[in-house]
Formats: C-alpha cells, sequence, structure tokens
C-alpha cells in the first residue's frame, strides 16, 4: 500500500459501465486517457462517442502522469471527518495527453509553493487493495531535468 | 411577431430566511404560497393558471402542486435540463415559448428551497463531523450520467460549489491580474443595494471591503463573503400571453428575448469537467449565448439600463459580465472597480434586489422578479426610467437568460 494523503470516508468514486475501464486502469496504477482510433483526438472523462469526429471506436492511452497545474483551489472546509487542512483541488494539464486536463489533488505542497504552471508528477494513493486514486505533487528541478533529458533522448 | 411575445404579469415570495430557519413549513407549502402571492399580483385568480414550470430537479412536481392549488387543468408542466441556478430563466424561457405556441394561456414558474428539511448541496452526504462506520474504500455503481461524472471530481474532495467555481476564477486573476479586491468590491455593492430590501436576508448587516477581506477562506480565491447565502424561502413568476396581459392588475414587462444552451464540449461545466476549452475556462460559458440573446432582443449591452445577474460567486459575476459584453474580457475587475454596479452612479446598476449574496438564494428565481420589480418601478433601489433589463441564470454550468422590457 502507498502512502496516504486523504481519510479512508473521502468520498468514493462512481463509475458506470463508460468509465469503469478507467478506474480499473486506476486500479493497476495505469494513469489514461481515452483515444480515438479514427481520428486520434484524446477524451477525459470517458465517454462512449469521440466528440470531434464522432466514431466510437477508442483505445486507452496510458500516459506519464507528468503535467503543469492549469489552476487550482485551497480548500479550508473538510468533506471528510480528519482531513487535513488546507488542501488543495487542481486542475493538471497533462504532458504527452494531446491537451487534457483532469482534476486531483496536489499533496506535498506548501500553499506558498502552489501556482499556475507548477510541474507536477503523479503519485497514486491506494485508498484500499482494489481502489487507487491519482494524485499529484510538485516535480522538482532533479525530475524536471531527468525527463527533459528523456526526451531529447527519444527524440 | 413581436406583439406575440410573452409577458410576465406577476411576481411573488415567501419570506426568506436563512439556511434551515423554516422547518414548520414545507418546501411544497411554500411553493403553492409563492405561487399564490403571484397569480394575486397578476390580478389573475387561481383558476386562470394552467401550466407550472421549475428547475433545479426541483423536489415540488408540478403535477402534485397542480392538484395542491385545484388547478382546473395542467395543459403544460415542465422541467429544465440546465443544472442548478442554470435554469432560471430557462424555465421562464419555455414557459414564454408555452403561452406563444398556444400549449397553455397562464404558466407559473416557481422555485422554493427549505435545505434545512433535506440535504445541503455540497456535503455529497458525507459528515464532516463524525467518520461514520468504518468502510474498506472501494468504487461504487454510478445510478445516473451526473454521478458518474462526478466520479471525476468527488474522490478529490470537489464536491463544495464554492471551491468548485474558485478554479476557473483563480485563473481568470492568473490570466488577467484580477484581485479579491475587485470581487470583494462586488459583494459590498450588492450588499449596500440589499440595506433597503426588507425582503433580504442581510438586509440589516452592511458589508465592507475591510469585512470582506478579513472574512474566512473558504476555497481560495473564494472568501466567505464571495460565496451567496443559503436560504429558505420560494418566489414565482406569472408569464402569459400579451392578449391576456392587457387588463390585469399592473403594467405587463415583455420578455423580449430569452436564450439558454452551454457551448460544445461544456458538460456539467468546471465543476467536473477539466477539458472545457482554453478559451473558455475562465469565462462563465455564456459568451456565445449572450450573443444570441443580444441578437434577438435587437439589443446590445449599451442598450440595458439594469441587470440581475446570477451570484452564487463573486468570480462568477464578474466573468459574466465579460461574457454579456459590458467590457472587454480580462477587464471585469476594473469594471467593477469602477463603480459600474452601483445603483447610484453606475452605468451598469447590477442586483438592485442584494442578489444572491445578500437578498437570498433560490436559485436565481428571486432575480427574475427583481428584473420584473425594476421595471414595474417597484424596487427598492429603483433605476430611474428603467426600459430594458437582463437578467441571467448561474454561469460555469448551462446557463439561460433573458431580455425583459417595460411595454
Amino acid at each position: 500500500m502507498s502512502r496516504r494523503f486523504f481519510p479512508d470516508n473521502m468520498p468514493p468514486p462512481m463509475a458506470d459501465a463508460t468509465t469503469l475501464p478507467w478506474w480499473q486502469a486506476a486500479a493497476e496504477h495505469r494513469l489514461v486517457v481515452q483515444e480515438c482510433t479514427a481520428c486520434g483526438h484524446t477524451r477525459l472523462p470517458p465517454s462512449p462517442i469521440c466528440p470531434e469526429c464522432r466514431s466510437d471506436a477508442a483505445d486507452w492511452r496510458e500516459v506519464t502522469g507528468h503535467g503543469e497545474v492549469y489552476t487550482y483551489t485551497l480548500v479550508h472546509r473538510p468533506i471528510a471527518a480528519g482531513q487535513e487542512l488546507p488542501y488543495a483541488i487542481v486542475v493538471i494539464a497533462l504532458e504527452g495527453a494531446g491537451g487534457v486536463r483532469i482534476i486531483s489533488n496536489l499533496v506535498d505542497v506548501e500553499p506558498a509553493e502552489l501556482a499556475i504552471g507548477l510541474p507536477v508528477e503523479l503519485v497514486w494513493e491506494d485508498m484500499s487493495e482494489d481502489l487507487a486514486i491519482p494524485r499529484f505533487r510538485p516535480r522538482h528541478n532533479s525530475g524536471a531535468v531527468a525527463e527533459s533529458r528523456r526526451s531529447r533522448t527519444e527524440s | 411577431m413581436s406583439s406575440a411575445r410573452a409577458q410576465i404579469v406577476g411576481v411573488g415570495e415567501s419570506a426568506y430566511s436563512r439556511w434551515g430557519k423554516i422547518g414548520d413549513v414545507t418546501e411544497h407549502a411554500l411553493a403553492c404560497q409563492a405561487i399564490s402571492r403571484a397569480v394575486e399580483d397578476a390580478g389573475l385568480s387561481m383558476d386562470d393558471v394552467d401550466g407550472l414550470a421549475s428547475f433545479a430537479d426541483d423536489r415540488n412536481e408540478a403535477i402534485f402542486l397542480a392538484a395542491e392549488l385545484g388547478l382546473p387543468a395542467l395543459r403544460f408542466g415542465n422541467m429544465v435540463w440546465m443544472p442548478g441556478g442554470g435554469g432560471g430563466c430557462a424555465a421562464v424561457s419555455n414557459a414564454a415559448m408555452a403561452v406563444e405556441t398556444g400549449q397553455a394561456e397562464v404558466v407559473v414558474v416557481y422555485r422554493s428551497l427549505c435545505q434545512g428539511q433535506f440535504f445541503r448541496f455540497g456535503t455529497g452526504g458525507v459528515s464532516a463531523d463524525a467518520p461514520g462506520e468504518p468502510q474498506v474504500p472501494s468504487l461504487q455503481q454510478a445510478n445516473s450520467l451526473l454521478l458518474a461524472s462526478m466520479g471525476f471530481a468527488m474522490p478529490y474532495g470537489l464536491l463544495m460549489a464554492a471551491a468548485a467555481y474558485a478554479l476557473p476564477t483563480r485563473r481568470h486573476m492568473h490570466l488577467y491580474g484580477t484581485t479579491s479586491e475587485q470581487l470583494g468590491m462586488l459583494a459590498v455593492t450588492f450588499r449596500e443595494h440589499a440595506s433597503r430590501n426588507p425582503r433580504a436576508v442581510m438586509g440589516g448587516r452592511p458589508l465592507t471591503l475591510e469585512d470582506h477581506q478579513a472574512s474566512p477562506m473558504i476555497a481560495d480565491p473564494h472568501r466567505l463573503f464571495d460565496c451567496c447565502l443559503e436560504s429558505d424561502g420560494a418566489c414565482a413568476v406569472v408569464v402569459t400571453t400579451p392578449e391576456r396581459a392587457r387588463d390585469l392588475a399592473k403594467p405587463a414587462v415583455e420578455i423580449l428575448a430569452s436564450e439558454q444552451g452551454a457551448p460544445k464540449g461544456y458538460g456539467f461545466g468546471p465543476f467536473t469537467n477539466a477539458n472545457i476549452a482554453d478559451e473558455l475556462y475562465a469565462t462563465g460559458g455564456c459568451e456565445e449565448m449572450a450573443n444570441r440573446l443580444w441578437a434577438k432582443a435587437g439589443v446590445g449591452p449599451a442598450d440595458i439600463d439594469v441587470a440581475q445577474l446570477y451570484d452564487h460567486f463573486t468570480g462568477c459575476v464578474l466573468m459574466q459580465i465579460e461574457d454579456y459584453g459590458f467590457c472587454p474580457r480580462g477587464e471585469g475587475g476594473a469594471f467593477i472597480e469602477s463603480g459600474a454596479l452601483a445603483w447610484q452612479g453606475g452605468s451598469l446598476p447590477t442586483n438592485t434586489h442584494g442578489g444572491s449574496l445578500s437578498e437570498a438564494y433560490i436559485h436565481g428565481l428571486n432575480h427574475v422578479v427583481e428584473g420584473v420589480r425594476s421595471l414595474r418601478g417597484e424596487s427598492t433601489s429603483p433605476v430611474e426610467g428603467a426600459e430594458l433589463c437582463l437578467v441571467t441564470s448561474a454561469a460555469c454550468v448551462p446557463s439561460s437568460a433573458l431580455v425583459l422590457g417595460r411595454k
């Protein structure tokens, strides 16, 4: 089990058959976006047809979990008992995901550090054996350098 | 076809109070009271009413209210899809369509809220006070599309509207340098308007910018006084044909134009959707709709004498001001700072009743009520000679709006 950031009684995610595969991938610590196999448009949350070309053919593309803060709020009211305050809700623009963003939390962050454009990396929180929630933490320079080196090698 | 346009001929409300204060009257009884008062204000009888319309998952279903009120027949019962506060003007718009197309002749639009008798918005049924029975956290079945969508917000603690709409507001601040003080000025202005309104829950509670800046942070950048009230109460407006409107108790107010909807890919808006187009994210999402509204009404923002803008959060009002073209994108903060929204001396007197920030939170149907009063000369913060009023429903969700005109 991973480190814990939020209490057990945080509201659990709810899924239907369209979104279930995303949560099944999350349980395996794979952060995925849905990719249209007809036109390549990526989307999140999962949906039955591509809103750009209306094809129903889609695949799951795993992303690195690197990204940057697109916007944020620092919340001072608890949702669940025992929750540490304040906590950061963020929208992350994911790298290599065709422009897809995701709502999540930023953990291990000083409030003063919270800023739009802050580079972040994925950290999984195992709420139980069957439920993992993707959260993010600041990606400090060493990681950023390693990543930029890797992308240079790849290109 | 302008002669066929629907008219608003009556408005009414129950007493408004703070959240949870009305416990001895049921929510539907309160709805009946507001409807009765609006019908009486119009100089009509309940025997004239043949349609009912509401929005925001109203618990008080029209079929039951029609029976309770003894309507001779229910010919039109309508509920709007635009969520929560986004649907108030759409419900009026649908009522207008009904009377303009002969589906019904007199439609009452209503909204009643006694949250204390049910549950509080923004909690998701989870108690922040007590941990409850220990349970192994697990994925749950979503029994609706909304809940499946909320699945991408809830596990992050995103359940409170104050947090959800902080996200686009924070980005607006980042892009344009909008400040908390500018948001605060808006709250202070609306509170000042409420000071003359005996219906206003916060009527006797003056607010200064210092009070705003000292108020507790709820979800940055939203301080307590950036957030609307939570209220108990009900209100209603009566919509009918121009023929029926001609000889009623009070001057009719014409619905010059109404629009509803959302831009492409908007879904529920930033509450559950992180993937709203970049150019739309730090807006109220209403610009396209506003342009359609102005084109349909044949007037523009410069023609508006008084506005009643849905104010769930200060930042959402600021973004609407830009969406509706009262100032260029990014200049909403400076526009507020200029005093434009003030009843006296402002170029766009706004929320002359105090709005949801200071009168009451009745999902913005009280803004339609005030829009009618402001054109009848009945507002407690009257705008001399006002002929055109813009009324909007909640921004940052699929929304709706009306342009009202004095006959």
